[in-house]
């Protein structure tokens, strides 16, 4: 599927993408926690990228190993929406996985991302839901359908989003729109 | 089936679906069929999307911790563990030894309840209810010893955050043990009928298969995963708890059969060999438990204060019985609420995987093989036929579609 490149560790994992991206790489931090006896340790790295490199930096993370996508989550600031990629890599080699989670931000004004799904099939269901709950533009999905919402939800309101095209403005009308 | 329209070869659409009340994900799939034949599946999701995430949102960490073991009534532990590790990973909370091995043997636990319960379903889909009756009959000890433990049998309100709230005294060992013994006694009669049974094997070998490549690109996980060949479970790969000092391995269906076909009888093999695991892994958690504290802050007005004045997030991924589940979190510093809860369960990454499992496949084999990813439970409550050329609608029961499935074991038995 990728050819394999050596084994990198946490922070050859970083290195490996500040080396390609450089300053575009906006944050790199590695977290580590140990559970149990044995104090086996479980690392994550947190990263922010620039959005312009977005779609090369899946690229480039499919060319060092293909990765599992676990979701994509949300966070809808004021000024901008965040997704964040969790991917996890090395799985299948017993306690070495790595969490990779990959943050990137959208301006409200033009909240428009790629799709990953060219690289990452599997990413449909969770981009289709990013859509209908934060809404966020994915270029070039295959499925442009709701997911989760049902047909006569209305468009312009996303349930995750906290300024004024969030539920609380629709909630507080609901026997209105009850009513028609 | 010697029907007039299918030699024809028209196309017909069946929907099958849409609820069961378990799934958070709950499922509808339209099907195109030529005669018999499942030309392509569509899944539609969220007919009862109860937006459990935005009323977490609303909610302090404790709270949701309640409302997490809402979201499934099999994986109830699971949920809020996943959802208390990523509150201990973005505020950073300790959790006592002891209960990283409580919290061991209560999951290992759950995973023996739903792989038996989803066992039993298997075989009443392919209309072997005594099977279905043997396999409940020994869930149901599973049960009573859940509830021996937590006090509950199902919503077991044993987690809390840096910690869990009961401990397994010296007294109740005894009866854990005997209960454990009688699974390891009833085991091999279980593997007996689910891998020997000649009807069993046919009609789990080579039905609905899904290849390695296909489970890596459509980012499956759990028993689905691991039954077409990838090694990928939470519990070796990223040891948390007290995981990392048991000694345990990928259970792939390689280890039983020495080769991987990812058809439905290999998740059998898989979930089997699971549920031999977990009685083994709960024995050793209990054995080797150190003796201390169960929580590491027991006043709750001060845990809260604490995640209160963190800013901070967090990620929770743990083995479910049914794959990965994965809790983010994220808290502002300024509130007792969490600015972000993001909760992606098993059967979300597992869904996609239906299509290449169905293609190709008969409709008799729809409910086996949409059980074999055990999306709780299968969830083909009814099935409405829509003939394309004349847009003539019937209606065909679960008990209908249930029928067909077990006319096709008989006829195979004949």
């Amino acid at each position: 599927m990728s050819k394999e490149i050596e084994h990198l560790d946490a922070k050859g994992l970083v290195k490996y993408f500040k080396d390609e991206f450089k300053t575009k790489v906006t944050k790199a931090e590695i977290k580590t926690k140990k559970e149990g006896k044995k104090q086996s340790e479980i690392v994550n790295i947190w990263m922010k990228i620039d959005k312009s490199i977005f779609k090369p930096f899946i690229k480039h993370l499919c060319d060092y190993q293909y990765p599992h996508l676990a979701v994509v989550s949300g966070n809808d600031f004021p000024k901008v929406i965040e997704l964040v990629y969790h991917f996890s890599l090395d799985y299948g080699k017993d306690r070495k996985e790595i969490s990779l989670n990959v943050a990137v931000d959208l301006p409200k004004s033009k909240p428009e991302i790629e799709t990953i799904c060219d690289y990452i099939p599997g990413a449909l269901i969770t981009e289709r839901e990013k859509q209908e709950m934060l809404g966020v533009k994915v270029i070039g999905i295959p499925d442009n359908r709701r997911l989760f919402l049902p047909e006569d939800f209305p468009e312009d309101v996303y349930p995750w989003r906290k300024d004024d095209k969030g539920m609380e403005k629709f909630i507080r009308n609901l026997h209105d729109e009850v009513k028609k | 089936m010697t029907d007039e329209k299918t030699t024809t070869k028209a196309t017909y659409q069946i929907p099958i679906g849409p609820i069961h009340p378990a799934l958070k994900e709950p499922v509808m799939f339209e099907f195109e069929i030529s005669g018999e034949q499942i030309v392509d599946v569509d899944v539609q999701l969220g007919h009862i999307h109860r937006a459990i995430e935005w009323t977490g949102m609303r909610r302090n960490a404790i709270q949701i911790i309640y409302l997490a073991e809402r979201i499934c009534g099999i994986c109830s532990f699971v949920h809020p563990m996943s959802f208390c590790r990523a509150v201990e990973s973005a505020c950073d909370i300790d959790v006592p030894e002891r209960a990283h091995y409580l919290r061991v043997v209560h999951a290992e636990l759950e995973r023996i309840c739903s792989h038996l319960l989803w066992a039993g379903v298997a075989a009443h889909e392919i209309g072997f209810d005594t099977v279905l009756f043997l396999t409940w009959e020994m869930r149901e000890k599973a049960l009573d010893l859940t509830e021996y433990l937590t006090g509950n049998r199902v919503t077991k309100a044993i987690l809390t955050i840096g910690g869990v709230r009961r401990d397994v005294t010296a007294d109740q060992l005894p009866k854990i043990k005997e209960t454990l013994q009688y699974f390891k006694n009833n085991f091999e009669k279980l593997r007996h009928i689910f891998l020997d049974d000649k009807t069993f094997k046919m009609r789990s070998q080579g039905v609905g298969i899904l290849t390695k490549e296909d489970a890596l690109k459509l980012c499956t996980v759990g028993p689905t995963a691991r039954a077409s060949g990838i090694k990928k479970d939470t519990r070796v790969d990223q040891p948390y708890a007290a995981y990392g000092d048991l000694d345990m391995t990928y259970m792939t269906p390689d280890l039983l059969t020495g080769e991987v076909n990812g058809d439905v009888y290999d998740r059998i093999i898989a979930r089997l060999l699971e549920v031999k695991q977990s009685i083994e892994l709960i024995e050793t958690a209990l054995d080797q438990a150190p003796a201390g504290e169960l929580v590491s802050e027991p006043k709750i007005p001060k845990l809260l204060a604490h995640i209160k004045k963190t800013a901070g997030e967090g990620v929770g991924r743990d083995e479910a019985p049914r794959g990965e589940v994965f809790h983010y979190v994220k808290f502002d510093g300024e509130h007792e609420n969490p600015y972000t809860w993001k909760v992606r369960a098993s059967t979300y990454n597992n869904i996609l995987a239906w299509i290449p499992m169905l293609k190709g496949e008969q409709i008799a084999d729809i409910p086996i093989v949409a059980a074999s990813t055990d999306p709780c439970m299968s969830c083909t409550n009814r099935v409405i036929v829509i003939e394309k050329n004349n847009n003539k609608n019937y209606m065909l029961t679960k008990e209908q579609l249930h029928k067909l499935s077990v006319q096709k074991t008989r006829r195979l038995m004949r």
